[in-house]
Formats: structure tokens, sequence, C-alpha cells
């Protein structure tokens, strides 16, 4: 915990990303790499859905990861609420449309999955449509966050829309145990463990962790980007 | 891949292009960001300058 308050101090914060992004940068290439050729060449087809199961490398990380980035914008708000951490703000900005892209990864993904197996692109159920909000509520904040000439203020807006937002997590998680829907019960993170064959699974897991570093490299891109950019600004209002 | 590769390719077509182009995109915002402050010599840490100003 103190490694993490060290690295509220932008400056701080800015040095040990660019000691961090060359190895990172290497991770998630050769990560994304290995994943590939695990998802398209390397697995098996499901008993079930034949080959479409290869959509599911990509669906279900990007599904989780843009629930992970929607819970760190809300842990981000509530940072920048409470104690006015100044990298809160800047890394909300930063992980917004990273965030987004991923969520809209995972729709589009999910809509090419569904015309084979459902035989529609999309149905307007508890699953899909909660997580359409969330595209919606990610484009919200980025939206907010730049709606003001004060950055402030729309910062501090961004982060009431991001903590009352954050409601619409477990709705999407639970959606379908709640709801009779399309979309098929949670078969990973579910209680009595995963009801995936090891040999689906280790690809998705492996997935999962490349488009996690992949999200960790762009979001400190992003802020150190963000840092630069406040320091820019700064220094043309004191020019 | 059969008759589902349409949509198997088309899916890794949309991470490709989605999440690529944001990675382009925030590469180069970073590099044009990183070049306005070069121009105003504000490109290292406030300590260097105040050394090389010494």
């Amino acid at each position: 915990m103190a490694d993490l308050h060290f690295l509220a101090n932008p400056a701080r914060f800015r040095r040990f990303s660019q000691r961090v992004l060359p190895g990172l940068s290497l991770a998630t290439l050769l990560s994304l790499g290995v994943g590939l050729w695990l998802a398209l060449l390397q697995s098996p087809p499901d008993y079930q859905q034949g080959e479409t199961v290869r959509i599911m490398y990509v669906h279900v990380p990007t599904a989780w990861l843009a629930m992970a980035g929607y819970a760190l914008l809300a842990a981000l708000g509530a940072a920048l609420l409470v104690w006015r951490h100044p990298l809160a703000a800047l890394m909300a900005r930063a992980a917004a449309p990273v965030g987004a892209c991923y969520a809209l990864v995972c729709l589009l993904t999910g809509s090419l999955w569904g015309r084979p197996m459902w035989g529609t692109y999309w149905v307007w159920d508890a699953r899909l449509t909660s997580m359409l909000l969330l595209f919606f509520l990610y484009l919200g904040h980025i939206a907010l966050s730049r709606a003001y000439d004060d950055a402030e203020r729309g910062d501090r807006a961004a982060a009431i829309l991001a903590l009352i937002g954050v409601i619409n997590l477990p709705i999407i998680k639970f959606s379908v145990d709640w709801w009779n829907t399309l979309h098929q019960p949670a078969s990973v993170a579910r209680m009595g463990g995963p009801t995936i064959d090891p040999a689906i699974l280790l690809p998705l897991l492996w997935m999962a962790g490349a488009f996690l570093l992949l999200f960790v490299l762009l979001v400190l891109v992003r802020t150190e980007t963000e840092i630069d950019r406040r320091r820019l600004e700064i220094a043309e209002q004191n020019a | 891949m059969n008759s589902y590769a349409v949509f198997i390719m088309s899916a890794y077509l949309a991470v490709f292009v989605i999440l690529g182009g944001l990675t382009i995109a925030s590469l180069s915002a970073r590099n044009k960001v990183r070049r306005a402050l070069a121009e105003r010599g504000l490109d290292r840490p406030r300590e260097q300058r105040a050394r090389a100003a010494r």
C-alpha cells in the first residue's frame, strides 16, 4: 500500500511508468502473439459450438476487463472526490477510453458470436443490454470529463457518474442468473469452479492475461500523456 | 474453420482495428505532447532544468 501512495505523485508515477513501459510492451506483444497462436491454432473446437468457440478468446477477456476498467474508474472517482488525489483524475481520463474500447470489442465480438449460435446479432436481453449500458457509461464519463472549460469540474462530474454507474457491474454479472436470457450462464468465475474443459480454459486465461497487460500498458501510456498535457497547459497559462 | 470462418475472422479483425487503433492513437498523442513540451524546454524533470539553469 505504501508503494501505491508513492505513485500518487504524478512526477514519481511518470518516472515509474517510464521504467516499466519497455518491459511491459515486450511482455504484451509476446503474450498476445502466443495467445493468438493458442486461440486460433492450438485449442480444439468445442463439442457443441464447434469452431465459433474461438470468438470466446477475445469476447470474454474484453468483457472482464471492460467491467474491471469501470471498477477502476469508480475507485479513481472515490480517490478524487474523497482524497483529491492529483493523479486520480488524470488516470481516470486515461482509462475511460481504454475501457470504452474494450466494451465495444466485447459487444461487437458477442454480436458476431450470437449470429451463428443464436441466429441473431442482437437481442434486448438483460446481459446484452446491461453491457451496452456499460459502454454508454464509459462514453458519458469521457464526455463529462471534457465538457467543462474548468477541467477540475469535469473530472468531479465524471467521478460522480463513475460512482453511480458502478451499480451496473453486479447487474451485468448476475443478469444471467436473475433473468431468463439467451446468454449462457457463468462458466469460469462461478461457485464450484469452472465448467470449461482445461484445453479451452487455458487459452482463455492466457488471452485474459495478454489483454490485461495491454490494458495496463495503454492506461500507463495515456496517463503519462495526460500528465504531460497538464504540464503543457500550466506552462501556457503562465506564459 | 468451415462456414463460420467469416464470423471468427470478423471478430478478430474488430479486435485488431479497435485496440490497434487505440494503441496507435495513444502513442501518437504521447509523441505530440512530448514534442510540444520539448519545444518549450519542459521535457526534462524540474530538478534537471534547475541544475541546467545554474
